[in-house]
């Protein structure tokens, strides 16, 4: 299920004296399978990218492919649309509605015309999948905790069974071990079944964890695109944009600048103590 | 969805108009309204509109963006457009079912029709060119006096600028909890209006939630600000008047009392 975007461009506010470019001419291919981190000051033009490519708002210029179609035809069936591609939002919990978490997590699948136990039984896998409590099952959502709350959004969309799944800053908000077990879980679905991940964070240690390939977008641009590592060695660049270092490689850089002889591509605590003790030995 | 209603945004400017004292603005959209409705009659209706425009221009607002609020109450205007041209009493000279067109109804139609655009227009220039933080201050200070009488002018302000600043806010909630449900396959555009109440649920649901968070966030923030109404309390920037204010209300009455003499002028028949 490849994305391609054909040099995508949205303005906003377009007649007004508030007129800004959001995106600017983006073209990008996402491959199956691959984990993807996506990165950028705020007000980059993250969001507008991720609406894009999920087809909730039309480009002025250019277009998406999925598969090989255009998503924007007139002919175009948007029900195919949701049912492959899912977008979590940030702070998700804030669109759970039903009386119970149960019927919640239905509501996607139910839309996408689907018979009611096979609607069931993707709402009960879903449920299983992010871990939530059989007990749970048929309580008020808006009963749960926070991360719960969250859980059951990501399970809301996942029960659809999309095969690229977006999500936009998932742990935002949420106490450290919430965010391990949320960028977990999404690690274990993109390994386990194959979902194409696309991950929006403001985290450079969870981006430089988890993830294989980083788009870097700046003033509706696309920066920078490559592994981990080849977006981190760009370090001024990156400050350029407002954005961050993880602390290990930042850390890594100044120990160089004190005269240690370190290597610099290293982007994870587990590299850094590799690292570190090969020197000091 | 909501992209095209310009009625009461701001509009982002500079202009004599922008920075007049919200008081005057206030009280010359009153008193430009009230001489809409003192007469009937085409010069004192082109004074109005030739007024209106050199505001306009002074305003450095496209016109343009000033008419498109004129869509959002376009229902209305039709609405009662249509109702004086079929139901004012008068010689029939048109004849359909219970519809009767009169001479009367396409007289008063016309007259409905310039009053209501010109006064909506009046309306949204003041909107534009005021926050809506100035214009609650504007609105405290005007009704001041009433506190006289119990009043509780402060706290009646303070709703009204807090009431003001959650629309946008509450806009942009309904457009993100719309995205999100669509994401998750809901569909808007269904033409059964069952269907489409029942596709309200899950955005209205949500966008309550919200509000009630949001309201009770804003009073523990404003309590632990120590707020405790308006008894004692002083103002950052007070409003003063400057000397294009007091020219404003100069110009502002001119207007009117040349209304009135032409109004009058005309009920006695002089011309």
């Amino acid at each position: 299920m490849p994305i391609v975007t054909d040099h995508l461009t949205l303005v906003y506010g377009e007649k007004t004296n508030l007129k800004t470019i959001a995106l600017n001419d983006v073209s990008v291919k996402i491959d199956d399978g691959q984990f993807i981190g996506l990165i950028g000051h705020t007000g980059s033009g993250k969001t507008t990218f991720l609406q894009l490519i999920s087809g909730l708002i039309k480009p002025k210029e250019g277009t998406v492919y999925l598969d090989g179609e255009d998503i924007f035809d007139r002919n175009f069936d948007t029900r195919v649309l949701r049912s492959k591609v899912g977008i979590v939002f940030q702070y998700p919990e804030h669109q759970l509605f039903e009386e119970t978490v149960f019927k919640d997590v239905c509501f996607g699948p139910s839309n996408l015309g689907l018979e009611k136990k096979e609607v069931e039984l993707r709402a009960y896998e879903a449920l299983k999948m992010v871990g939530l409590d059989d007990n749970a099952f048929y309580q008020s959502p808006f009963d749960l905790s926070g991360g719960q709350k969250r859980r059951v959004a990501i399970a809301g969309v996942l029960a659809m069974k999309p095969k690229v799944m977006i999500l936009d800053e998932p742990t935002a908000g949420l106490d450290p071990a919430g965010r391990k077990e949320i960028l977990g879980l999404i690690s274990k679905l993109q390994k386990e079944q194959n979902i194409t991940i696309i991950l929006v964070s403001h985290s450079m240690e969870d981006v430089a964890e988890y993830v294989e390939r980083i788009i870097v977008i700046n003033k509706g641009k696309i920066a920078l695109d490559g592994t981990p590592k080849e977006v981190f060695g760009h370090s001024e660049e990156l400050k350029s944009f407002g954005l961050a270092l993880p602390q290990v490689t930042d850390a890594m850089i100044r120990l160089k600048n004190q005269g240690i002889n370190v290597s610099t591509d290293v982007i994870t605590i587990n590299e850094a103590v590799q690292e570190l003790s090969r020197v000091l030995r | 969805m909501f992209k095209d209603v310009t009625l009461g945004q701001y509009y982002q400017g500079d202009s004599l108009i922008h920075r007049m004292d919200p008081r005057v603005k206030l009280v010359g959209t009153v008193v430009y309204m009230v001489s809409l409705f003192l007469f009937s009659n085409y010069y004192c209706y082109a004074l109005s509109a030739i007024f209106l425009l050199v505001v306009i221009i002074l305003t450095k607002i496209p016109i343009i963006y000033m008419l498109r609020g004129l869509k959002a109450v376009l229902f209305l205007m039709v609405f009662t457009v249509v109702c004086n041209l079929f139901f004012t009493p008068g010689e029939p000279i048109f004849k359909f079912w219970i519809l009767k067109l009169t001479m009367e109804g396409i007289q008063s139609a016309i007259y409905l029709m310039i009053r209501l655009t010109l006064l909506i227009v009046s309306a949204s220039i003041m909107t534009l060119t005021t926050t809506p933080n100035q214009l609650t201050d504007g609105i405290e200070k005007l009704f001041k006096p009433l506190a006289i009488i119990k009043l509780p002018v402060h706290e009646i302000a303070m709703m009204m600028s807090i009431a003001l600043r959650f629309i946008p806010i509450l806009m942009e909630e309904t457009d993100k909890i719309m995205k999100a449900q669509t994401a998750r396959g809901a569909r808007f555009d269904s033409k059964n209006i069952i269907v489409k109440i029942k596709c309200m649920i899950p955005i209205l649901v949500p966008l309550f939630v919200s509000a009630f968070r949001r309201a009770s966030d804003l009073a523990l923030a404003m309590e632990a600000r120590c707020y405790h109404g308006g008894d004692g309390r002083t103002k950052m920037k007070p409003l003063k008047y400057a000397g294009r204010d007091i020219a404003a209300y100069i110009i502002m009455f001119g207007y009117l009392g040349i209304i009135i003499a032409l109004g009058l002028l005309r009920v006695f028949g002089i011309y």
